[in-house]
């Protein structure tokens, strides 16, 4: 009697969910739908919060102005906690259920490149804002990335590493998605600077002190600088460690560290860090004749009024995701994916805040070396970084 | 008795064909993904429910052998023979030539070499089967505490060495996993022109998973396994080989755990470190208790409810803080599971016999 | 090694030690009374750092860590009264997920409140990169800090449980509930204490470690199933012990990573972790019978 009386319950149950789903989402004319997958908590949550914010208050901003061609933008944002197996649920579920033009994000390479398979098989067109280069090399015919590449940026510390130089160094990652890119493109490319990794070491993204493996390191006599590749607060533990160690090696970060906050959180063991970042972070002190001046002062000002809380070129990343999708259905004059894909690809000058963008066939990140600057930390803030 | 005994299992394989059957009249068949990744948790949890409701054995590690399967499918499938082959390994020609490796191509038209997915999927379930037995014997000695530290420590160390080595991808987990040929004609993968059939395999396997544990615990082993919960010591002098029926119970979890592992990275062509996370595993254990620890129906219909909402993003930036206030709502208020909690009110008499 | 290294491998793992043994602490003082793990113990750790934090913004930093402990004190002692307090004779397993589901909702709430930045409470001496040197190697004043307050939680801890009449009343819940009980104790009351304690050695040691390890809305998680492991180590219940075990895995974690990359650590740690706990089942302290009489 109770196991009729269960499946009862559970025919039941199973008929009502059914009855819910057969709710049929209705098409609103004159909407373009966009898709949006960021890891707003768990483990990435420091690039999704800022990437989410940023993209919502931009789609309001441009539907407040009437739209793109009088289009009304819909924005789906998804919840993916960083973790690629949500990933694919939201992007299946965006691309079939909501029949999205693009997906934005993920804000991981890990997630990304689950779900890139996907996008390409559907024609979707997406703009991620991870940072790994194997996302859009080789190339896959959907899917493009708004952060500047990894391989650029190790290629402008190794630049400047020559010209201090420094020929031995020790390389730090953290064992995120952007950690592990870093290191791979760092081991390639330091053999064309003439530059010898003779300590490598990965940290935990959730790591609270990191004395012990600065004690290795350090006792290293070879070492003469330390790059320190990562995306996480760990990495102004790290910094901080290395100094109250008492040891006053050069510390080199990636542009993972383009966020206020770690400075503020290594303190004065921030001081002189060089790294390479796009030049959101130090927007006033740019020339008035430099392109990028005007967008990236504005974004931060609308940003931090907005939300009380200093811009970061996460956020960034997020910005420049959905402005170049906004301005490639402007350019095609229509929400035809195949044509705003095209127009993507075609996208020539484009002003963003992590450099200037000239998408190619053979290019779909369209940032070049040039997008990053050199900056330092002076006084506990970023400075353009000059020697 | 017998046929009575099918009865709502046969009930429910015709729900989930009527629901495939409405989702297709209603024009809504995407709902199905995401069915049929709920149903591969499914299986995994009410695999952990026979180990934990009727051998009173919590394991906070589950997700780690979910994580061995799908992992040793993955990295079997994606990794690249060609090289080896090239430099004229033994083995590899003749695996080869015997028909065990599958030439395909990758995204971008390369031709790529790896082991053929139904020797992947073998090789996984015995991987899992031996750790599961390596990990389980001495494991299971302990009590208590002990125990979910010890089960909880190996799921950490299964996620530590996921997350550091480069063969399993590091952070960005495996992507690009081939579809599996199950059957002629039937593909799991992910691919939208597949989604029925893989929605009908995925309930298949839970279907068979369930009609298998329902079995089990109703037979001789299922009596000594109630015997293990109620009292070791008695069920040891009654002489129940205790310490064999919790091993075997543990191994054949970890098995349905690793199947659910090897399919679902099929499905989804791919997975990531966060699947053997520790938050997965307590998530597990966390359903099995609200589905009502000893119920497989509790178990399974939890697991369905609660995966489909969080995997369909549901709750937004709010799922985890849902499924906390869920847990703790059901443990205050209905501590032996949802369904038992209804099922008391209206049949008083019959709640404590099963 | 030499010995200026072996310095710094040791205080970098004491370091780590004080704090998992902290943590520890807390576990052991409810599981002392109620015979079950607080899995959210480890919140109540991020609590205290992130409610200092906000405090230090309008208060001086003694009087917004001494503000902070005893905010984080009524919400352990509310949270226990809302969720624990009431139930009938709940199983030990009921009880695991509730502080589950607990520990996932002060987590999300965190969030919601104080966002996904990271946060710290100023260094208490000196800045981020002032050090000591002590032995040949340099440590930041922090650590001694911690190390400090590690100390002297464990000596009123135990002059507490020792001379006071409500310690003893707790060790009595402890050793008995029900002898306790008919001894006219209110097992209750003592229950709620065991929380509200908990919770402001948790709140206390994250204030401590806030500047060393950042606060951060996530950062409980981790230092709980640290704890957790370290309680067990020790032997259930055993808050001395616990103090040991701590330091034992500090310094274990921190000579491991001279001889295998970082990157494994963890899984060292607990690895060899899980070996002891074969060996000796009911942890290094503990002892056998205690073990065998707690169900599950």
């Amino acid at each position: 009697m109770k196991r009729f009386f269960l499946s009862t319950v559970t025919l039941l149950a199973l008929w009502a969910m059914a009855n819910f789903f057969a709710m049929p989402t209705a098409a609103q004319a004159k909407t373009i739908k966009v898709g949006a997958i960021l890891a707003e908590t768990g483990g990435a949550s420091f690039l999704g919060g800022p990437e989410s914010r940023t993209i919502s208050m931009l789609v309001d901003k441009i539907n407040a102005a009437g739209g793109v061609n009088g289009d009304t933008i819909e924005l789906i944002v998804k919840d993916s906690a960083s973790s690629p197996e949500k990933a694919i649920s939201f992007a299946k579920q965006l691309i079939e259920e909501d029949k999205v033009l693009a997906i934005l994000g993920p804000s991981t390479s890990g997630e990304t490149m689950a779900i890139k398979q996907i996008c390409e098989d559907s024609k979707t067109i997406l703009l991620s804002c991870a940072a790994a280069e194997v996302i859009v090399n080789p190339v896959a015919r959907y899917v493009f990335k708004t952060p500047q590449k990894d391989s650029d940026a190790a290629k402008k510390i190794f630049m400047e590493m020559n010209k201090m130089g420094i020929a031995k160094i020790a390389v730090l990652a953290d064992n995120t998605g952007f950690g592990k890119a870093g290191k791979e493109q760092l081991e390639a490319i330091a053999p064309e600077f003439h530059i010898q990794i003779v300590a490598a070491e990965v940290y935990d993204k959730a790591a609270t002190d990191l004395s012990a493996v600065i004690a290795k390191i350090s006792a290293n006599k070879d070492v003469q600088a330390v790059v320190n590749w990562s995306i996480v607060p760990a990495q102004a533990i790290l910094a901080k460690n290395i100094r109250q160690a008492g040891w006053n090696v050069p510390i080199f970060q990636s542009h993972g560290f383009g966020n206020i906050k770690y400075v503020e959180a290594a303190g004065v063991a921030a001081e002189g860090i060089i790294f390479p970042a796009g030049r959101l972070l130090v927007a006033d002190t740019l020339p008035a004749d430099n392109p990028q001046k005007k967008v990236l002062v504005q974004y931060r000002d609308e940003y931090e009024a907005k939300f009380k809380e200093p811009a970061s070129t996460f956020g960034g990343h997020g910005y420049d995701a959905i402005m170049i999708l906004v301005e490639a259905i402007k350019k095609a004059g229509s929400t035809d994916p195949e044509k705003v894909r095209n127009a993507i690809e075609n996208l020539h000058g484009f002003v963003g805040t992590g450099g200037i963008f000239n998408f190619s066939p053979a290019d779909h990140n369209g940032l070049d070396i040039d997008s990053f600057a050199m900056l330092t930390v002076k006084d506990g803030k970023f400075a353009l970084y000059n020697k | 008795m017998k046929a009575r005994k099918y009865f709502p299992i046969f009930g429910l394989a015709l729900a989930l064909a009527g629901v495939q059957q409405l989702t297709q009249l209603t024009g809504t068949a995407y709902y199905l993904t995401q069915m049929t990744m709920t149903a591969y948790y499914a299986l995994l949890i009410i695999g952990l429910c026979l180990v934990m409701g009727y051998a009173g054995q919590i394991s906070l590690g589950h997700a780690g052998f979910f994580a061995i399967g799908g992992y040793t499918s993955a990295v079997l499938t994606t990794f690249d023979l060609t090289p080896l082959l090239a430099k004229g390994n033994g083995v590899i020609s003749i695996l080869a030539a015997s028909g065990l490796l599958v030439s395909r191509e990758n995204l971008y038209g390369a031709a790529l070499l790896s082991v053929n997915p139904w020797i992947a999927c073998i090789a996984a379930i015995i991987v899992t089967v031996l750790i599961a037995f390596l990990i389980g014997m001495p494991v299971l000695k302990l009590k208590g505490h002990y125990l979910a530290m010890a089960t909880l420590g190996f799921g950490i160390i299964i996620f530590r060495v996921a997350l550091a080595i480069e063969i399993f991808g590091e952070a960005d987990g495996i992507s690009d996993v081939p579809g599996f040929p199950l059957l002629p004609g039937i593909i799991v993968s992910g691919d939208f022109s597949n989604r029925v059939q893989n929605y009908y395999v995925a309930c298949m396997l839970l279907l068979i998973g369930f009609i298998l544990l329902q079995n089990l615990i109703d037979s001789r082993v299922g009596r000594a396994l109630r015997a293990i919960h109620g009292s070791e010591e008695a069920a040891n002098a009654m002489g129940v080989n205790t310490s064999r029926y919790k091993l075997y119970t543990f191994v054949l979890s970890a098995v349905f755990a690793a199947i659910a592992g090897i399919f679902l990275t099929h499905y989804n062509g791919g997975i990531g470190p966060s699947e053997a996370g520790i938050m997965k595993s307590v998530r597990y254990v966390a359903i099995v208790a609200i589905g009502g620890m000893a119920n497989l129906w509790g178990a399974l219909v939890m697991a369905a409810l609660l995966n489909f909402l969080s995997l369909r993003g549901m709750f937004g930036s709010y799922d985890d803080a849902v499924f906390g206030t869920i847990l703790i709502i059901i443990m205050l208020f209905a501590p032996h599971g949802l369904l038992r909690l209804q099922l008391w009110r209206f049949f008083k008499k019959s709640s404590r016999d099963s | 090694m030499t010995s200026q290294l072996f310095f710094q491998y040791l205080f970098a793992g004491i370091t780590y030690g004080s704090i998992y043994a902290i943590v520890a602490i807390g576990f052991n003082i409810i599981y002392n009374t109620t015979g079950i793990i607080n899995f959210a113990q480890g919140e109540f750790v991020m609590l205290g750092g992130m409610i200092a934090i906000s405090l230090h913004t309008l208060l001086p930093l003694p009087l917004a860590i001494g503000l902070s402990v005893i905010i984080t004190m009524i919400i352990g002692a509310l949270i226990e009264i809302i969720f624990i307090r009431w139930l009938k004779n709940p199983s030990v397993l009921r009880m695991i997920i509730i502080t589950i589901g607990l520990s996932i909702l002060i987590r999300e709430a965190a969030l919601h409140i104080w966002g996904e930045g990271v946060r710290s409470l100023p260094y208490f001496n000196g800045n981020e990169i002032s050090t000591l040197r002590i032995l040949g190697t340099n440590i930041s004043p922090q650590v001694l800090w911690v190390i400090g307050v590690c100390s002297v939680i464990v000596a009123l801890l135990s002059l507490f449980f020792k001379f006071t009449s409500l310690g003893q009343e707790m060790r009595a819940c402890a050793a008995n509930r029900l002898a306790a009980t008919l001894c006219g104790i209110s097992t209750k009351n003592m229950v709620t204490f065991s929380f509200m304690l908990s919770a402001g050695i948790g709140a206390l040691a994250g204030c401590v470690v806030s500047p060393i390890t950042y606060t951060q809305y996530d950062g409980g998680t981790p230092l709980a199933i640290k704890g957790f492991t370290v309680a067990v180590l020790g032997g259930l219940g055993n808050s001395m012990a616990a103090v040991i075990a701590g330091i034992l895995l500090g310094i274990i974690e921190s000579f491991s990573v001279s001889i295998v990359p970082l990157a494994f650590q963890d899984a060292i740690s607990i690895a060899l972790l899980l070996t002891i706990l074969f060996v000796r089942p009911h942890g290094l302290f503990g002892s056998k019978e205690a073990a065998g009489l707690k169900e599950f």
